[in-house]
């Protein structure tokens, strides 16, 4: 790559960047919000953990290409295509978010459980006290699936104009321009390993000791 | 003296209608120790935990100082009465002082009383506060594990303790200390203890009175000493395996 492409593509590769970020984050934020009390919610009721979890599982199998074509058509997604991005995107973030907050949190010593039940812990105490700190190692885990995923399928939003660093490696592809597809991809793959390393941190310093 | 836990006629079966408990009735005193003595399956467990409702009884009433448990609140409930279990059930994100202390943070006590309310109570089980207040569980060791367990059990300064196969999983020698130090708490707390255990002398050792199930059904309700004598094949059956080995050994010598 030479500094004439950089001079020539730097600052779009930088704004594209923080678009790519914004897409990804509001996609995870979204699918946590959504994923982490369902999963409480479904070790309360593990009646409904299957069909829940084969739900989100089916969601997690249709290519995205076709996903962000699905999405295209709803009006209520209104006329910003970042949204049908968003939409997209957490979609496919609720899987493993959902599936390791469910299994931490049922994963717990069961004599663990049964002791803070007995000595007259309240549900909620239980769930803040004992349930949600141990589950927290699974739960970033699952986060850190999703984020590695989010960074990778927001590349595609760019097919309905959603932005981020899709658009360069799409663009490259049209105008078969190499350094235009590397453009977009090397800092997507960047963001990805940035991500993966930054909660696989948090995730070892939240790991509970054990034997 | 009153009585601290009545269980009437209380029966339990499991949703399939497979009777665990069939119409026990007996009184425990208050500050007595009752020991539950049965082999496995014969639903000892099930019996103490009808007492916290952590089974509700399908049948018959559980009554805590003339009151049916039901009645109560749940919350205050569990937490006027001590649960020790035989894994010990710490949390294994908290040191051996939080672990203790927990149920006191639960009923919103200040940090300063719960740190010198854990000290004390470990102290009372045999360890030294410096050393272990600030360890995590899996820096303990299985005895030791146990003696928070029963530290965390005592913390509110329950009337009830229940207490299920405590010393189950350790060997015979620091179960021995366990039970000894177990004996020096009650006379000096005045609680009231239900002990699930299978182990025929930590029974003797410990109980005021031993109930004996069968089946789900109440075989005897006796004190150590009309214990051995009792008649009950069952009881018999019980006691003479505990001697197996000493009969054997005995023979062996006099041959």
């Amino acid at each position: 790559m030479t500094a004439g492409f950089l001079a020539q593509y730097g600052s779009q590769i930088a704004s594209l960047t923080i678009e790519h970020l914004w897409l990804t984050a509001a996609a995870m934020l979204f699918a946590s919000g959504l994923a982490i009390p369902a999963a409480i919610a479904l070790t309360r009721f593990p009646r409904w953990a299957k069909p829940a979890l084969a739900l989100t599982n089916i969601l997690q199998t249709i290519p995205s290409l076709a996903m962000f074509g699905f999405l295209l058509p709803l009006p209520w997604l209104g006329d910003r295509a970042a949204r049908i991005a968003i939409v997209a995107l957490t979609a496919y973030a609720l899987l493993p978010i959902l599936r390791n907050t469910y299994a931490g949190i049922r994963g717990i010593d069961p004599a663990v459980i049964e002791v803070a039940r007995a000595m007259g812990l309240t549900d909620w105490q239980l769930l803040v006290k004992v349930e949600l700190p141990l589950a927290t190692p699974f739960i970033l885990a699952g986060l850190r699936t999703a984020a590695v995923t989010c960074v990778g399928i927001a590349t595609i939003a760019a097919a309905v104009g959603a932005g981020g660093l899709g658009e360069l490696i799409f663009r490259g592809v049209a105008s078969v321009d190499n350094r235009l597809v590397l453009a977009g991809a090397i800092p997507a793959a960047l963001l990805a390993l940035a991500a993966d390393a930054a909660l696989g941190l948090l995730e070892r310093w939240r790991k509970v000791p054990t034997q | 003296m009153s009585e601290s836990v009545e269980f009437r006629n209380v029966s339990f079966a499991t949703s399939e209608g497979r009777l665990l408990l069939d119409g026990i009735s007996f009184k425990l005193k208050e500050g007595s120790t009752t020991a539950i003595l049965g082999r496995s399956g014969s639903g000892k467990t099930t019996l103490l935990r009808t007492v916290n409702l952590m089974r509700d009884p399908t049948g018959g009433e559980v009554l805590v100082q003339g009151e049916n448990v039901r009645s109560k609140d749940l919350i205050d409930l569990r937490r006027s009465i001590g649960y020790v279990i035989q894994e010990a059930g710490l949390f294994p994100h908290f040191t051996v002082e939080r672990n203790v202390g927990l149920l006191l943070e639960a009923l919103g006590r200040p940090k300063e009383e719960r740190g010198c309310r854990s000290a004390e109570l470990l102290i009372a089980v045999g360890l030294d506060p410096e050393a272990f207040a600030h360890r995590f569980p899996h820096q303990l060791s299985g005895g030791q594990r146990q003696r928070v367990g029963l530290a965390r059990a005592l913390a509110a300064q329950p009337q009830i303790l229940l207490m299920d196969e405590p010393f189950g999983a350790l060997d015979p020698v620091t179960r021995a200390e366990m039970q000894q130090m177990l004996r020096g708490l009650l006379d000096r707390f005045k609680t009231t203890v239900l002990l699930v255990t299978h182990d025929l002398d930590e029974a003797l050792y410990l109980a005021d009175r031993i109930v004996f199930l069968s089946d789900g059904r109440l075989v005897a309700d006796l004190a150590p000493e009309d214990f051995l004598r009792s008649e009950a094949p069952e009881i018999q059956a019980y006691v003479r395996v505990f001697r197996r080995g000493e009969m054997r050994a005995r023979q062996g010598a006099s041959r």
